[in-house]
C-alpha cells in the first residue's frame, strides 16, 4: 500500500508531469484561459490516460513483447491511442450524454496530447505491474488536472494586470509557470 | 501558393517570421523538456529536422493516393515510421545524446510542428517545395532549441556547447525546470517586442 502511496504522492507534486517533466504543455498554456475549461480538461485527461494505459500496456505485454516486436512501440502506441479517444468518444456519447456534453471539445484534442502517450511509454520504462500502472496514470492525471487548475486561476488574475504589451499573453503565462514550476520543486525530498 | 514562393523564402521563413517555436507556439513540450544544454537542444532539433524532411516528402509522393477521411491517421503512421527510425539509429550511433533526450524521441511523433507541416504544407505541395519547407521548418525549430538550450547552459552553468568559461557553479535554476519556463518567456517576450515595433 505505501508503495502505491509513494508513486501518487511522486507523481503528482515531485515530478508533476507538466511542470517538472514537460509533458502536456500545449493544452496546459491552450485551454488554462479559465478555470472551468480547466477541469474539464483535467477530467478528459484523467479518463483517456487510465484507459489508454491499461490498452497499451496490455498490448506491449501480451502483443508485442511475445511477438519480437516491442520496435514497433511508437507506432503501435499512437494507433492505439488515437483509435481510443475515437472509441471513448463513441461510447461516451451513447452512455453518457451528460459526461460527453461536458468534456466535448476536450476529448479530440487529447490525441496530441503528449503527456498520454509519455505515460504510456514511462510506464513501460519503468518496469511497472499492471496495478502499478494505473495507479500512475491515474496519480499523472491528477498532477495535470492539478498544475493546470492553479495555473487557470492564477492566470485569470494575471489577464488584468498591467504589464508592457509585449509581455502580456503567452510571455506572462509561461513567466508564471517558471514560478509555479519553482514553487513545486519545494515538494522534492518530501518522498 | 505553391509556385510562387521562392526557395529561399520557403527556407528561411522558419527563422524569425514563422518560427515554429517562438512565433507558432508549437512543440513546447521537447523544446521546454530537452533544453538543458545547447548540444541537447542541436541534438533534438537535428533528429526532429530528420523526421520533418522525410515525412513531407513521403507525405508529398502519397498525397494524391490517401482518401481525405483517413488523411491524418496516415501521416501519423508514416511520422510514426520515421520516428521509430530515428530512434533506433540513435540507440545504435549516439548512445550518450540518446539517454539525455530519452523520452523526448519517440515523442516527436505528437510534435505539432511536424504533423502540423503535413497537413498545412506537404499534402498540397510538389515534392521539392515539401521538402525545403521540412529543412526550412526544422532549421527554424533547430535554432529555437539552440538559442534556448545555449542561454540556459550559459546561466544554469557557465558553459557553452560543453566548454565552461568560468570556473564557478553557474545558477543551478535555469537547469532546472523552472529555467526553461523563464527563458522560454523572456524570448517570446522579445519577438512580441520585435513585432510590435515594427508594426
Amino acid at each position: 500500500m505505501e508503495h502505491y502511496l509513494i508513486i501518487l504522492v511522486s507523481a503528482i507534486f515531485i515530478n508533476n508531469i507538466v511542470l517538472s517533466r514537460f509533458l502536456g504543455v500545449c493544452p496546459f498554456l491552450g485551454v488554462s484561459k479559465n478555470t472551468s475549461t480547466a477541469v474539464g480538461m483535467g477530467g478528459a485527461v484523467l479518463f483517456v490516460m487510465t484507459v489508454a494505459t491499461i490498452v497499451t500496456f496490455l498490448i506491449y505485454n501480451y502483443l508485442l513483447l511475445p511477438l519480437n516486436i516491442a520496435y514497433l512501440q511508437t507506432v503501435a502506441y499512437i494507433l492505439v491511442i488515437a483509435f481510443l479517444v475515437q472509441v471513448v468518444e463513441i461510447v461516451l456519447k451513447k452512455v453518457s450524454p451528460d459526461l460527453y456534453q461536458a468534456l466535448g471539445v476536450f476529448l479530440p484534442l487529447i490525441t496530441t496530447n503528449c503527456a498520454i502517450l509519455g505515460v504510456a511509454i514511462l510506464v513501460v520504462q519503468n518496469e511497472y505491474n499492471l496495478m502499478e500502472s494505473v495507479v500512475f496514470a491515474i496519480a499523472n492525471a491528477i498532477g495535470f488536472t492539478l498544475a493546470i487548475v492553479l495555473f487557470s486561476s492564477l492566470r485569470e488574475h494575471i489577464d488584468r494586470a498591467d504589464l508592457p504589451p509585449a509581455m502580456k499573453g503567452v510571455p506572462a503565462a509561461l513567466i508564471m509557470a517558471g514560478i509555479l514550476s519553482m514553487a513545486f520543486m519545494g515538494f522534492a525530498g518530501l518522498v | 501558393m505553391s509556385k510562387d514562393i521562392s526557395i529561399k523564402d520557403n527556407l528561411t521563413k522558419g527563422f524569425f517570421r514563422e518560427n515554429p517555436v517562438f512565433v507558432l507556439l508549437l512543440g513546447l513540450c521537447p523544446t521546454l523538456g530537452v533544453t538543458t544544454s545547447a548540444i541537447n537542444g542541436l541534438g533534438m532539433g537535428l533528429a526532429t529536422m530528420f523526421v520533418l524532411i522525410l515525412s513531407n516528402v513521403v507525405i508529398s509522393l502519397v498525397r494524391n493516393l490517401i482518401p481525405k477521411k483517413v488523411r491524418i491517421p496516415s501521416f501519423i503512421v508514416i511520422i510514426a515510421s520515421f520516428v521509430t527510425i530515428v530512434d533506433l539509429l540513435m540507440a545504435a550511433y549516439l548512445p550518450g545524446l540518446h539517454e539525455a533526450l530519452g523520452l523526448f524521441i519517440p515523442l516527436i511523433v505528437v510534435n505539432c510542428i511536424v504533423l502540423g507541416r503535413a497537413e498545412a504544407f506537404a499534402s498540397k505541395n510538389p515534392i521539392g517545395h515539401s521538402a525545403i519547407d521540412g529543412l526550412g521548418m526544422g532549421i527554424g525549430f533547430t535554432f529555437a532549441l539552440v538559442l534556448l538550450g545555449g542561454i540556459r547552459e550559459i546561466l544554469g552553468n557557465y558553459s557553452i556547447f560543453g566548454f565552461k568559461f568560468m570556473e564557478a557553479d553557474g545558477i543551478l535554476m535555469f537547469i532546472l525546470a523552472p529555467g526553461a519556463f523563464l527563458v522560454l518567456g523572456f524570448i517570446i517576450g522579445f519577438f512580441e517586442w520585435r513585432k510590435l515595433k515594427k508594426a
